[in-house]
């Protein structure tokens, strides 16, 4: 999230879309209920489905699952032509006026510099154009052919309200409907706020919807204000904390990257993701990056990281691939190329698309570890449950080892919530049995390696020899002592530029910008500096006082980064440092004091005076926010619709005949699983798979309480599909795709209709996800049996929420 | 201690409770429907509260479960997909439960000395210590709400979590509840709340909103906001003018003597139960074995072991 | 309330448990009626701060458990609910929240290390040092057969791409943290967590 969960409060619209907050976050929620009735705000809620978000909405529309880009892209071209946006805004914080670099072009469905052969954009195009002083050009009245805002403009006129229609099978009065009411909030002083979750997430252009609704945001002034910005509401209590912590194939903590294996040089390496900024005198915060990097480092290796041997650039693993995501790694494992696995509190069998392949692939490997509280699926892949998992045991050599971990009431530590929050919490009870916390597992086990590299030698040993490992008990590793040395340390005093100390050896440090590249400080995740200082532990911080009555309520726990609330808040106040309006005011720019003050850490220079000209988003190299993304995203600079890889919709309306653009042309998708992909003569109804209320994944059919108010598997259909089939609520159906099926009981109801698309009656069909083979629910089939391989272009998340079916009864 | 409990009413006894100690705030859960995700938290937090585990049932193809009230299920969500004159669709989700009425029929109709008391502050509870299992107090409830369990034949029912309440906390289901749906406090404070909400569900449009706190039954300290409080039926059957069955009343009349006796020569025979077989509260093995010993449960015309809401 | 266990304890001698309140209604109650019935379960139970690991709104939750702490006492949770002064949750929990009392006791839980063998169809209880040891084995022997220093072309790479790691993402940070710092530094790269899916 940008801004955080009671911040809702202070939206005057909110748009429900690509998730379903009332089911996945009802809690969250409450603060939309409360912005409904305190602040008198609106809910939209646009979905597939009419689901318990819109059992509580104002205002509701009924989506074809998989094209939200042409609802928000024909929603950016209904805000330029009415000329609905927030003016100062756009001017000064966007990179509307910026201009383009000739040669980048839109034709066909395709940007400049496809390369078909390889799936992929060379992006040299798609870039700002540079002036003679090093910066980038810009043109304040937004009229030049080549700035951002005409391109924008240009890419979106094809997305008219008819073609918008025809594609998401939105009447168009109702899309009109929501669309002006969105454009009441391009005034100053008005905010709208979107919630959304893995409904954008999972589509194979899953981060370009997401885009889509940044640039909507910027278009209408609403990022880095209350009450605004893009809210990702995540999925997982600690997923936010483990994206922090770097734990993704090609991340080092704190959004670092590793090199690829080109990148031999380590000056190269840091210059590269070292930003200085386009446009002069921006902040530009990545500049510092060699002082993140370095830190880290000494975090890992001590004295044995040096200027000398380049802070050991080498001992990290480079990457041969762009990305070993777990699509490319159950690819390779179904094909024999991977030994062994490690399934840490994660289920894949159940949560992978393509069941099938799944089993394939486990079944290959020489072991397989599960660390995990719970008797998960995956740790029993290799035994028979019948037609819930028909599998011949003796056929599967995977020696399968399962090691019982704590749980939450078991532990101490913390975890970041999808607000930033680092938010700590202490053990209630010891766990049951000989379960033990995955700290002391990790910490043990790698102790066992270590001992067996230092006996027998082995091949590389050295990052294994050299780890900094200073614990207190080596084999269990304590929580307190891991926070600490992801916050950080001074290894050597510090001084300023007058000489003196401004922090001792050994102390901890209390935010990043005391870091340095020189080898002075020792930091495990950048971003966390400041959640454990000399002041103690600031993530156990539980004062819930809101000293301005903003809902921001600083004293409680620690956000990173600083402890910001809402990120870009500077942008909260207009170019002479004034907040938009009286009930937006949040940070402002205080003469007197010389400083930026208000209800949140500044996310800015503290002393910039407005004067000085730097802009509100200081991650970017230009200051401002990009409607334009040059080098972030794969697959185009600007958001474009296209359909699903398995769509019941036969081509792209967009682009009809032209076959390239009919899927995300940058996608990576491999051969078989292409081959697994069913038509829309075989499959003709749309599918999409989520997860109910009642039910947190494939956990809790393992808790009684859960089980009893949600205890069997079902599928939601729509009363006219249930007629055209024959079936009746209660009934079993069997739910089919080329990759496999599952039976469930059939929920018929008025909440899912036909829409019309084209010149075709689509059917949707819902399934909800959360049962199996273990747990004390009624047992069910993985309904990932049904999904597709393949994912988005930019993350390679699966596209769990659009593909295709057949449903007939059982 | 203060305690908000002092009982004001209890079943079949003739002698006046105390009196004195009677100053004491009525308390009213307040239910807004309108704010309803149905998200069944509350059910959840009341089974893990009062130490029930009901049974893993299965799915009827709809949202509910379990789909009724059961004795170890004390409140369920009831979904409704109702499409108004206009074509819109509503999806009405209504938390059903006791609403411990001011005038509490289950207590009129109940045999059983102490078996069903009313507290000063408004609460209407059952001690199951006390319950022969009659049935009656489901005749007397023009809600349906009392449930006899197939494990003890005892009837159960939400007790407004009268342990929380009386220690100063909110009911389980209120503290729990996400969406601001479900609050806590004086019957005049929560009345006020209603009257507010009602005014904003107006302003949005619904014209006919109101509070429902139907005066057939002295009014109840569970009360919903409705956006339809013209026609509460269409909330899975919310009866627009609940009144106490006249059954209930011919039982405190004429025929109480007679009925009287015959539980008395049916507590007789639990005595003689015990003494030939054990007690009574060891787990009976199959559900309904030992009713012979409890008045006939048809006997006012209703069957308290039929399974409820199949008409819903 | 030593009322109302006296009045239990009269009509457990008398043994008529079931028609204790017939018998009342004949004339032989006890003499004073109870002020309540229900007696309040957390008094005194031990109270600690915690978060719900479900998703990621991040509510607080307070765990009670038996005992007040003292040392002879085995700490068993038996309730969880909301914790009010949170300012997100404010005292709620959904209804996976407020179930997490059955997610740690569930009968899923596992208690002990176990192995399944190659081609069997049972597990096996092992000592944890048995299961650390040979897995430390397994890894060590694909590391070593497998890893990877320099690619075709000469560069420098010095990963090992066949054994992969999924992490958890309702772990804490400090489990993630040691995760992340063991798996890099043995060369991993086949290495994501739920944020992937």
């Amino acid at each position: 999230m940008t801004n955080h969960w009671v911040d809702i409060r202070n939206a005057n619209l909110i748009l429900s879309m690509g998730g379903n907050s009332a089911e996945a976050h009802p809690v969250g929620f409450r603060w939309v209920t409360e912005a409904i009735e305190h602040n008198k705000a609106e809910l939209i809620t646009i979905d597939p489905r009419f689901t318990r978000t819109g059992a509580v909405a104002q205002d509701k529309a009924f989506i074809r699952t998989g094209t939200d880009i042409a609802f928000l892209g024909g929603l950016i071209s209904y805000l330029i032509e009415t000329d609905q946006i927030q003016h100062e805004y756009v001017l000064n914080y966007t990179d509307a006026a910026l201009i383009v670099r000739e040669g980048y072009g839109f034709e066909d469905g395709l940007f400049s510099g496809y390369d078909e052969s390889t799936r992929s954009y060379d992006k040299q195009s798609w870039m700002y154009e540079m002036g003679d002083d090093g910066f980038v050009r810009r043109d304040e009245t937004l009229q030049d052919p080549r700035c951002v805002y005409q391109l924008l403009r240009e890419h979106y006129a094809r997305y008219t309200p008819a073609m918008v229609s025809s594609i998401t099978g939105i009447a168009v009065e109702n899309i009109q409907r929501i669309w002006k009411k969105i454009a009441a909030m391009a005034v100053p002083d008005k905010t709208m706020t979107i919630l959304y979750a893995l409904g954008w997430t999972q589509h194979s252009i899953g981060s370009q919807i997401i885009r889509t609704a940044a640039m909507v945001q910027l278009l209408l002034g609403n990022m880095g204000m209350p009450g605004g910005g893009v809210n990702a509401l995540r999925g997982h209590s600690n997923i936010q904390g483990l994206t922090d912590l770097g734990l993704l194939s090609q991340l080092l903590p704190g959004y670092m990257t590793l090199a690829n294996a080109k990148e031999q040089d380590y000056r190269a390496y840091i210059d590269k993701r070292t930003k200085q900024p386009t446009v002069e005198g921006q902040v530009s915060y990545w500049k510092n990056y060699e002082k993140f990097h370095v830190s880290l480092m000494k975090a890992w290796y001590g004295d044995a990281a040096n200027e000398a041997n380049n802070w050991c650039f080498d001992w990290l693993p480079k990457l041969e691939r762009p990305l070993y995501d777990i699509l490319d790694t159950f690819e390779r494992m179904s094909k024999g190329e991977l030994n062994g696995y490690f399934c840490q509190g994660f289920n894949p069998l159940a949560s992978f698309p393509n069941r099938a392949k799944v089993t394939k692939a486990l079944s290959s490997l020489k072991y397989l570890v599960v660390m995990d509280p719970l008797n998960t699926e995956t740790s029993e892949f290799w035994k028979n449950y019948g037609e819930y998992n028909d599998v011949d045991s003796s056929r599967i050599d995977t020696e399968v080892f399962r090691l019982p971990t704590c749980c939450f009431a078991e532990d101490e530590g913390s975890i970041v919530n999808s607000a930033r929050w680092l938010q700590w919490h202490w053990s209630a009870a010891p766990p049951p049995g000989d379960a033990r916390p995955d700290t002391r597992i990790m910490g043990e086990l790698f102790l066992k390696l270590k001992q067996l590299y230092q006996e027998e030698g082995g091949v590389f040993p050295d990052p294994i020899l050299n780890l900094t490992w200073d614990y207190r008990i080596p084999a269990d590793p304590k929580a307190d002592e891991l926070a600490r040395e992801f916050n950080g340390r001074a290894l050597e005093d510090l001084t300023d530029e007058q000489g003196n100390v401004t922090r001792r050896a050994g102390e901890q440090l209390a935010g990043f910008a005391e870091l340095t590249a020189d080898g002075r400080t020792a930091a495990g995740c950048w971003i966390f500096t400041g959640c454990w200082t000399e002041a103690g532990n600031q993530m156990a911080n539980r004062d819930n006082s809101d000293p301005y009555g903003t809902g921001n309520t600083l004293g409680w726990a620690w956000a990173w980064p600083m402890n910001r609330r809402i990120l870009y808040n500077r942008a909260s106040a207009d170019v002479q440092g004034r907040p938009w309006g009286a009930d937006k005011a949040f940070i402002w720019w205080d003469s007197e004091q010389g400083a930026w003050v208000g209800a949140d850490v500044p996310d800015f220079p503290t002393n910039s005076p407005p004067s000085q000209g730097q802009m509100p988003f200081i991650m970017q190299p230009e200051g401002v926010g990009h409607l334009f993304a040059g080098q972030s995203m794969v697959d185009g600079p600007f958001p474009e619709h296209y359909e699903p890889f398995e769509s019941p919709v036969p081509q792209n309306l967009l682009h009809p005949g032209k076959e390239k653009a009919r899927n995300n042309p940058a996608a990576r998708i491999f051969e078989e699983d292409r081959e697994a992909l069913g038509t829309p003569e075989e499959f003709p109804h749309a599918a999409t798979t989520y997860r109910l209320t009642e039910h947190f994944h494939f956990w809790t059919k393992h808790a009684e309480l859960n089980a009893v108010v949600q205890p069997q598997q079902f599928v939601e259909i729509g009363e006219a599909l249930a007629d055209e089939i024959g079936i009746a609520a209660g009934d079993w159906v069997k739910v089919s795709s080329k990759r496999g099926f599952i039976k469930a009981v059939a929920v018929v109801t008025k909440r899912l209709r036909p829409m019309t698309i084209g010149d075709k009656q689509v059917h949707h069909v819902g399934i909800p996800l959360h049962w199996g083979f273990t747990g004390v629910a009624k047992k069910g089939y993985l309904v990932n049996a049904l999904t597709p391989f393949v994912g988005d272009a930019n993350t390679q998340t699966p596209e769990y929420k659009s593909f295709t079916v057949r449903v007939e009864k059982a | 201690m203060d305690n908000s409990q002092n009982i004001i009413a209890r079943s079949a006894t003739t002698t006046t409770p105390p009196q004195v100690r009677g100053h004491v705030d009525e308390v009213a859960k307040l239910i807004d429907v309108s704010k309803c995700i149905g998200c069944k938290a509350c059910q959840v937090a009341c089974m893990e509260w009062n130490d029930l585990r009901d049974d893993v049932g299965e799915c009827h193809g709809t949202y509910d479960n379990p789909t009724d009230l059961t004795s170890e299920s004390w409140t369920v969500m009831r979904f409704s997909e109702y499409e108004t004159q206009e074509g819109n669709l509503e999806w009405l989700i209504r938390k059903d439960g006791c609403m411990h009425c001011a005038e509490p029929g289950c207590l009129k109709a109940c045999p059983a000395p102490g078996a069903i008391v009313q507290y000063a502050n408004g609460i209407v509870d059952f001690d199951s210590n006390h319950c022969i299992g009659c049935g009656y107090c489901i005749t007397g409830c023009p809600f349906d709400i009392p449930r006899i369990s197939p494990k003890d034949q005892k009837s159960y029912k939400c007790t407004l979590c009268s342990d929380r309440v009386n220690a100063g906390m909110e009911p389980a289901c209120v503290k729990t509840c996400p969406t601001n749906c479900i609050e806590f406090g004086t019957k005049e404070d929560m009345l006020a709340r209603a009257e507010k909400r009602v005014g904003d569900l107006k302003e949005l449009g619904f014209r006919d909103a109101g509070i429902y706190d139907p005066a057939g039954v002295g009014g109840t300290h569970v009360m919903y906001v409705l956006h339809h409080a013209n026609d509460p039926n269409r909330y899975s059957g919310l009866p627009k003018d609940p009144r106490i069955s006249p059954l209930v009343g011919a039982w405190k009349g004429a025929t109480k003597p007679i009925m009287s006796a015959i539980i008395g020569i049916t507590a007789f025979a639990g005595v003689i139960h015990y003494m030939t077989k054990g007690p009574k509260e060891e787990p009976e093995e199959h559900a309904g074995h030992g009713q012979d010993d409890a008045p006939p449960p048809h006997s006012l015309g209703y069957d308290a072991t039929r399974p409820r809401g199949e008409d819903r | 309330m030593s009322i109302n266990v006296t009045r239990r304890q009269f009509f457990k001698l008398g043994g008529a448990g079931l028609a204790s309140s017939s018998l009342a209604m004949m004339g032989f109650a006890p003499e004073p009626a109870e002020a309540s019935i229900r007696q309040f379960k957390l008094t005194h139970a031990k109270e600690t701060r915690n978060t719900c690991t479900y998703c990621s709104v991040g509510c607080g939750i307070l765990i009670y458990s038996k005992g007040d702490g003292a040392k002879n006492v085995e700490q068993n949770v038996f309730h969880i609910e909301g914790d009010p002064d949170h300012p997100v949750s404010r005292g709620s929990l959904c209804p996976k929240g407020a179930g997490l009392l059955d997610f740690v006791h569930s009968k899923g839980r596992l208690e002990y290390p176990q192995v399944r063998e190659a081609g069997t169809s049972e597990w096996k209880r092992i000592s944890w040092d048995e299961a650390l040891t040979r897995i430390a084995r397994h890894m060590k022997d694909d590391r070593d057969a497998n890893f990877v220093q320099r690619t075709a072309h000469g560069e420098t790479v010095n990963h090992w791409t066949t054994t992969g790691f999924l992490a958890a993402s309702g772990s804490s940070n400090e489990a993630g943290y040691i995760t992340h710092k063991v798996v890099r530094n043995l060369g991993m790269v086949a290495f994501d967590n739920q944020a992937r899916v």
